[in-house]
């Protein structure tokens, strides 16, 4: 092929780690055709982002490349002089990192910074400041003038990307490599992101490398896809047919464990794959995912499948790809039914406000929450960052002080506002199962340890009783026994979450906070978590807060749902309600910005502009800045109230719930309908 | 009940088995694979060694003034020579590093034990007691060190006791401030909230949960300031606030005798300050490598 960008041919990566080779890409061959957009998918530590450095030539120093070639435009890249390797990272490789407040530097302004990308290139300063006009222009950057003057972190995360972005572009690259470009971002400037690198992509007819651990991003931005599994790529084709019909038993089992189609706890249980990513370096004879893979046979644990080719240019590395998809399930089909318990409110936040001092302005993170937790039922709580979800789980927990005034009561009494002026009781009644679980758990204890001193505190056991309770917690959350001494270092990312959710049900809890408890583990891991969650529940009749940025799983969990804003609750009601709709203009923004894997087109509204300061919130409704619904005046004067709408659904929204259901139904407004008359 | 097979479950691979040991191992032999590290420790080493069995290696008694036989060049008879009192200088400088050598790692320890502490309450509770706290740390920071003591061994006289309380104070805010920026940042991280969350106490927090997560630092800094205190102590023996007058100190010799290198009676002050630089490029030697060993 000589056609391709970039080619890569039986590329082989090992790490020095320790004093010890370490393989990670364990020969990788991919090519990128000229303007075409490859993705590739894998869950971490499978060498995607080693693969994008292995390009950029941009390997850390206990890099080796063992094997293989790299060529751009049909040249060797591993051959070339160091010079010549500079030239080309100025000129005709990019790459958008994750992080685009680590990738500016934050001491230039964003006008200079950009500029020396023209500099680079040999252009005169003015020629350049012009240029970086222009391009922030065409990224869609409306005051660019202003932009330019301003230091990195005075934009926002989509701001900044955007600047990284046409950065990347400036130099109008034969490859643009993009490394989990929106991961960091919320969903609705996720959004905006990924149309504004398929719009530039048509204009600039750059070739793409789209890394992403996403795979409904993928489906949505990338022709054809690779699928890595460590260090190997296991599958290979057009990216809608791989989605739709994938051949590799590891891309069947990375499917099956995504909450997808607005499916349910109560319908369907989600698959997950058994096992762990082998170790950095493992050595592995036969099949790289065999020992995770329920069709493996002895063949498999041999001889190594080569990519067998599988129709339209697809290929798979399975000895079994024409049954791929008869892959049995781990999980079963259906999780045991979950039975709401009915009776009063559990727990009740009335007038729930909390301000902040910040360089001596009042920063109002909760605003006015009135809201309650029934037993036993899952109320999700959703918003972009910054809207006051943490916030909202920290002061109920007590770990955040509300303000005078606010209201707590668990069963009716009373709760203080901080937790060691609770009772025991209290205390043990509300616990939380955070992000991540490398900063919750503790990792010079062992798992014993850490469960143990739950149980000791919480429930005052001690010996023989405490042991035999941490025997039990640990089964309870599927937790090897055998594993209780193990330090968390020694675990992968779901068995220390495991363990934190044994820790957050060592007193018998009644409510439960899961603040983003999936969203730094891999798909599969998540699966096996959020199935781990719903099966404790039915067991144990806890409540959950559920607090996610990722729609699919907070529908898939939740029985009611909360939309935040600014602190502010905009909607609430039955999760098949506020997804069914008709929806608060928020939510609908909100839903609207997620990409599905069936690449299905839904109304498209996309919100524009960021979140507004909390400090200087916008007048009246909080949302009209960014609402696609806007009134007019009545929006910009006046609050509209927390209203019960329907049975059970409030809203805060001057249009009347029939117009939403009438709108909502017809085609999406314009993107600019702003103009006030 | 319908089981959820999973992760934990079907296929039972052996869960990365003893990783920390494994790591804890690998760093091991990397460390002792260093060849900054194995120098440190030969130069340390040696010292250590004459402290401990100094007696039975010194080929004359350190103290016994020969005045038919002072300021003797080297020689097979004395092979650094001897001093102004005609006294060995090779067996005074062996015996010598017994008081450094006692008196710095005990003054570093009470150092490490009260700045631990220190950084530990400030930087768990923050607050006013934090904040007056750093700001009499940076007051003490901005006086020279050698001062500082200076002044205090001044008011109490020297001797042993007063050495090792003395340089123990003096380093202790330094630590206190290492030690407290490693604990703000423990301190954020979500498992000191579990804590809070199971009514768990201020000091079980800090001692149990946080510090061994600190030791690190900790360990780093006590090196580095392990070799401060030695140039401490000797300085001040120099100065003329020896531990102990009587027994043979390096500092203390080396004072005595720097005026007499004029008269070309170079030896008296070489040796004992070669003792000195060695011991302490053989500290931070070690330092380095257990620094080093840290940041990877």
């Amino acid at each position: 092929m000589t056609d391709a960008a970039i080619e890569l041919q039986d590329l082989q990566i090992a790490y020095t780690v320790r004093g010890i080779d370490r393989r990670v890409l364990r020969g990788v061959s991919f090519s990128i055709g000229q303007g075409e957009s490859y993705g590739l998918v894998g869950e971490s530590g499978c060498g995607k982002t080693t693969a994008a450095f292995a390009i950029m030539r941009y390997l850390p120093r206990n890099a080796k490349i063992q094997s293989g070639s790299i060529r751009l435009n049909g040249d060797d890249m591993l051959a070339m002089s160091g010079a010549k390797v500079r030239r080309l990272q100025a000129t005709t490789l990019s790459m958008v990192y994750q992080n685009p407040a680590s990738a500016l530097n934050p001491s230039i302004r964003v006008g200079p910074q950009l500029g020396e990308v023209f500099g680079l290139l040999g252009v005169s300063k003015e020629e350049a400041a012009h240029r970086s006009e222009a391009m922030l222009h065409k990224v869609q950057i409306s005051d660019p003038q202003q932009v330019m003057r301003r230091y990195p972190h005075q934009l926002s995360g989509g701001m900044q990307q955007r600047v990284v972005i046409a950065m990347a572009l400036a130099k109008n690259p034969t490859l643009l490599i993009l490394d989990e470009p929106t991961t960091g971002l919320d969903a609705t400037v996720e959004a905006e992101v990924l149309d504004l690198i398929a719009a530039l992509r048509e204009e600039f007819g750059t070739s793409v490398l789209f890394i992403s651990h996403n795979l409904a991003v993928i489906a949505k931005m990338c022709e054809r896809v690779g699928v890595l599994y460590a260090g190997r790529l296991v599958e290979e084709g057009v990216a809608q047919e791989v989605f739709r019909d994938p051949r590799h038993p590891y891309t069947v089992g990375l499917l099956r464990s995504i909450p997808r189609g607005g499916v349910r706890k109560d319908e369907t249980a989600l698959d997950t794959i058994p096992g762990f990513l082998p170790r950095l370096g493992a050595n592995l004879p036969g099949c790289v995912f065999e020992p995770r893979c329920g069709l493996a046979q002895e063949i498999c644990r041999e001889q190594e499948p080569e990519l067998y080719p599988v129709g339209n240019g697809r290929v798979s590395r399975c000895h079994f790809h024409d049954r791929a998809q008869e892959l049995p399930r781990v999980a079963p089909t259906r999780l045991p039914a979950v039975q709401t318990a009915n009776g009063g409110p559990l727990l009740e936040v009335a007038n729930g406000s909390k301000t902040f001092k910040q360089d001596g302005q009042d920063v109002r993170a909760l605003v006015d929450i009135s809201l309650s937790v029934r037993p036993g039922e899952v109320l999700g709580l959703v918003g972009e960052s910054g809207s006051g979800k943490t916030t909202l789980a920290r002061v109920l927990l007590g770990l955040t002080a509300p303000d005078e005034g606010s209201h707590l009561a668990l069963d009716g009494k009373k709760l203080a506002g901080k937790v060691e002026k609770r009772s025991q009781e209290q205390v043990r009644s509300l616990q939380i199962v955070f992000q991540n679980p490398d900063g919750a758990l503790n990792r010079r204890h062992s798992v014993r340890r850490i469960v143990g001193r739950a149980l000791e505190k919480l429930l005052g056991l001690g010996g023989r009783e405490r042991d035999e309770r941490t025997t039990q917690l640990a089964e309870s959350v599927r937790f090897d026994q055998t594993l209780l001494g193990a330090k968390p270092a020694q675990l992968s990312g779901g068995l220390k979450q495991r363990v934190a959710i044994a820790r957050a049900f060592a007193g018998d809890p009644r409510i439960v906070l899961c603040d983003e408890p999936t969203s730094a583990l891999d798909v599969s891991v998540q699966a096996a978590i959020l199935n781990l969650l719903v099966e404790l529940q039915t067991q144990k009749g806890v409540s959950y807060v559920f607090i996610s940025h990722d729609l699919g799983v907070v529908r898939y969990i939740s029985d009611r749902i909360a939309v935040m804003y600014l602190g502010r609750l905009q909607e609430v009601g039955d999760a098949e309600t506020v997804f069914g709709g008709p929806h608060h203009p928020y939510t609908e923004a909100l839903l609207s910005a997620v990409p599905t894997l069936e690449g299905e087109e839904r109304t498209r509204i996309r919100l524009e502009g960021e979140i507004p300061s909390a400090a200087n919130p916008p007048s009246g409704c909080v949302f009209h800045t960014r609402c696609p619904r806007f009134l007019g005046e009545i929006c910009v004067q006046e609050e509209p109230p927390l209203a019960e709408v329907e049975p059970g659904h409030l809203m805060r929204c001057h249009i009347p719930i029939e117009e939403l259901r009438r709108l909502q139904a017809e085609a999406p407004p314009a993107a600019q309908s702003k103009t006030t008359t | 009940m319908t089981t959820i097979d999973d992760q934990a479950a079907p296929i039972a691979i052996p869960v990365r088995p003893d990783e920390t040991k494994v790591e804890r191992h690998e760093r091991l032999r990397l460390l002792v694979r260093s060849p900054t590290f194995l120098l440190g420790c030969l130069l340390a080493g040696i010292w250590v060694l004459c402290a401990i069995f100094g007696s039975l290696i010194a080929p004359h008694d350190p103290v016994s003034p020969d005045i038919l036989s002072k300021f003797e060049a080297p020689s097979g008879e004395h092979l650094f020579g001897t001093d102004k009192l005609g006294q060995d200088v090779l067996s005074r400088v062996i015996m010598g590093a017994r008081s450094v050598l006692v008196v710095a790692p005990l003054a570093t320890i009470l150092g490490t034990v009260l700045g631990t502490t220190i950084g530990l309450v400030t930087g768990y509770y923050r607050g006013f007691v934090d904040e007056a706290t750093m700001r009499v740390v940076d007051a003490i920071l901005a006086i020279p060190l050698i001062i500082t003591a200076l002044l205090a061994i001044t008011a109490v006289g020297p001797s042993k006791k007063t050495l090792i309380l003395v340089i123990g104070f003096v380093f202790t805010p330094i630590i206190a401030k290492t030690v407290r920026a490693a604990v703000l940042g423990e301190a954020r991280l979500e498992y000191v909230q579990a804590a809070r969350l199971r009514n768990e106490r201020g000091p079980y927090v800090m001692f149990a949960e946080i510090l061994p997560n600190v030791t690190g630092p900790i360990i780093v800094e006590f090196t580095v300031r392990l070799g401060y205190a030695i140039f401490t102590v000797a300085t001040l023996a120099f100065l003329g606030f020896a531990a102990d007058p009587s027994v043979p100190d390096w500092g203390q010799d080396i004072s005595a005798h720097y005026q007499s290198i004029n008269a070309g009676y170079w030896w008296p002050v070489l040796f004992p300050s070669l003792a000195i630089a060695t011991l302490i490029v053989g500290i931070n030697l070690i330092a380095d490598a257990i620094a080093q060993l840290f940041e990877r």
